[in-house]
């Protein structure tokens, strides 16, 4: 593949470095949109609801495009002459709000699933909102929205491939390139889904390992 | 008929001098969605008291017991723990009442035990970790201390042997009693219980009404919601029986339960006739 092994390699890093920053983000997101749907506080559960309702109903690849233009096209006009957007951080921030959109969902369903009596259980022996969030709601809304996290995230591995349209030099986009450079395709294609096929497996099998631990006192 | 308020004044503060109540609700009204719940409820334990409160399915006791530690906060009317008044915002438009010092709230509510029909242990924490989180987190105690309190009291209840089993792996009866401990940690002023045997198979009641009544004997100070007749004739220093989201007639178990006045109660202790 001459010479291709060592940009796979960089690709490999980038496709990871943007999926771990947007998916950490994503779950702060999450916890915020979910927090906000079930507040108690109007203004705030109709913005999540926008929020959730726009992002699930465009493809992430449209997202991605409309942050990168847009984001170029806002930058412009601050600083008066043309400002391009990094690919990188126009693609973490799209995939951030794109996965923030999905884990609200999941978290508010995982919340609302956890009974009543926990919380009050907690507020019965005096102890604050917060730390009835910390202490009891958090931790088994993750047991809860574990396997849905798991395959969000999935998804997100492999929908960090989009950001390679915008440029960045993903491993996607290393395949896209060889394939047209090396009169190869077939292999450069092959090699990037060996790569993705890993990312995702090391994923399936780490999730399994923390929901074993994670619910080991459930069953 | 008299009233509920009649009936307290007579039988409650008055009748008792000086003394100050342990926790009393005065007057409470609380309307949940359209229904009104509790329709001028008042009720005062005294130091060292058990009271238990009788009453049909709907007639109000879990709200009642709800409003007394702000689980549940009441459109109208009074709570006092001690001779403090707890301080409580009235409905305003499309919102409801709400707690107006949410410190205080904490405050009153980690002296006020709460164990509930359904358990509401924490699964995914044991014996132990359930009964430490109050005193670590609510008292400041030190996870060390905290353990030292928390086994006493599981030893107390007899589940010191079970101190690292999660809630999944107790009975019923056994869960209960955790949950128990786990309001006895903090070591609270008063107690209340939402039909504490209510969900449990008749072979477990037995194990966890001998915990409330060693906690009887102890003098310790009960609001006890209950469908257990003869044990509430027992432990009960008065029992209140509640209908319409009213208490209807309230007295020493002796007296009201061998001889009812109202024709509610009649009916409720014989639905025979
Ligand atoms: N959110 C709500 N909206 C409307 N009505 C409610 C709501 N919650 C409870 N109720 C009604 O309030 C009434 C009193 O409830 P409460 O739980 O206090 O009664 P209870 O005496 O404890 O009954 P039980 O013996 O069944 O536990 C019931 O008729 C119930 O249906
Ligand atoms: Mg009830």
């Amino acid at each position: 593949m001459g010479g291709f092994q060592e940009q796979f390699l960089r690709g490999l890093e980038t496709t990871v470095l943007v999926a771990a920053i947007s998916g950490t983000l994503g779950m702060l997101v999450g916890l915020a949109g979910a927090a906000a749907k079930l507040s108690r506080f109007r203004v705030l559960r109709m913005i999540a609801d926008a929020y959730t309702t726009i992002v699930r109903g465009v493809p992430e690849l449209l997202v991605i495009l409309l942050v990168y233009f847009g984001g170029t096209a806002a930058l412009t006009a601050l600083v008066g002459s043309y400002v391009e957007v990094s690919a990188l951080w126009a693609g973490v921030f799209s995939l951030t709000v794109v996965f923030g959109a999905y884990a609200t969902e999941i978290f508010r369903g995982a919340i609302q699933a956890i009974p009543r009596g926990q919380t009050e259980a907690a507020l019965s022996i005096g102890l604050a909102p917060w730390q009835t969030w910390l202490l009891v709601i958090l931790p088994q809304m993750a047991r809860i929205a574990l396997p849905a996290l798991c395959n969000l995230w999935i998804s997100l591995l492999k929908d960090t491939s989009l950001i390679s349209i915008v440029g960045l030099s993903d491993i996607m986009r290393v395949a896209v390139v060889g394939a047209g450079s090396m009169r190869d395709p077939l292999t450069f294609y092959l090699a990037a889904s060996a790569l993705y096929l890993m990312l995702t497996s090391v994923s399936l099998l780490t999730f399994r390992l923390v929901e074993r631990r994670m619910l080991a006192p459930l069953h | 008929m008299q009233t509920a308020i009649d009936i307290h004044s007579e039988d409650g503060r008055h009748g008792r001098g000086a003394a100050t109540a342990s926790l009393r609700a005065e007057n409470v009204h609380k309307t949940l969605g359209t229904h009104p719940v509790l329709r001028g409820v008042s009720l005062a334990a005294y130091p060292h008291e058990v009271i238990s409160v009788l009453g049909a399915s709907g007639s109000g006791k879990s709200t009642l017991l709800r409003c007394l530690n702000l689980l549940e906060v009441p459109d109208s009317g009074e709570i006092w723990f001690r001779d403090e008044k707890l301080d409580i915002r009235p409905p305003i438009g499309q919102n409801g009442a709400r707690i107006g010092d949410a410190r205080q709230a904490r405050r009153v509510r980690a002296s006020l035990g709460m164990v509930f029909q359904s358990f509401n242990l924490w699964p995914h924490k044991t014996a132990l970790e359930n009964v430490t989180e109050g005193p670590v987190h609510v008292r400041g105690l030190t996870r060390r201390a905290a353990t030292e309190r928390a086994e006493n009291y599981l030893r107390k209840v007899g589940l010191i042997e079970r101190r690292d089993h999660y809630p999944r792996h107790l009975s019923g009866g056994q869960q209960q009693r955790v949950a128990i401990a786990r309001a006895l940690a903090m070591e609270p002023e008063v107690l209340l219980f939402d039909e504490p045997t209510s969900s449990l198979d008749p072979e477990l009641t037995g194990e966890v009404l001998r915990t409330i009544r060693a906690l009887a004997e102890e003098g310790r100070t009960m609001i006890l919601v209950t469908h257990e007749l003869s044990f509430a004739r027992e432990v009960s220093s008065r029992v209140a029986f509640m209908q319409g989201g009213r208490i209807e007639e309230e007295g020493p178990p002796d007296e009201v339960l061998s001889r009812p006045a109202s024709a509610g109660l009649r009916r409720f202790l014989d639905p025979a006739c």
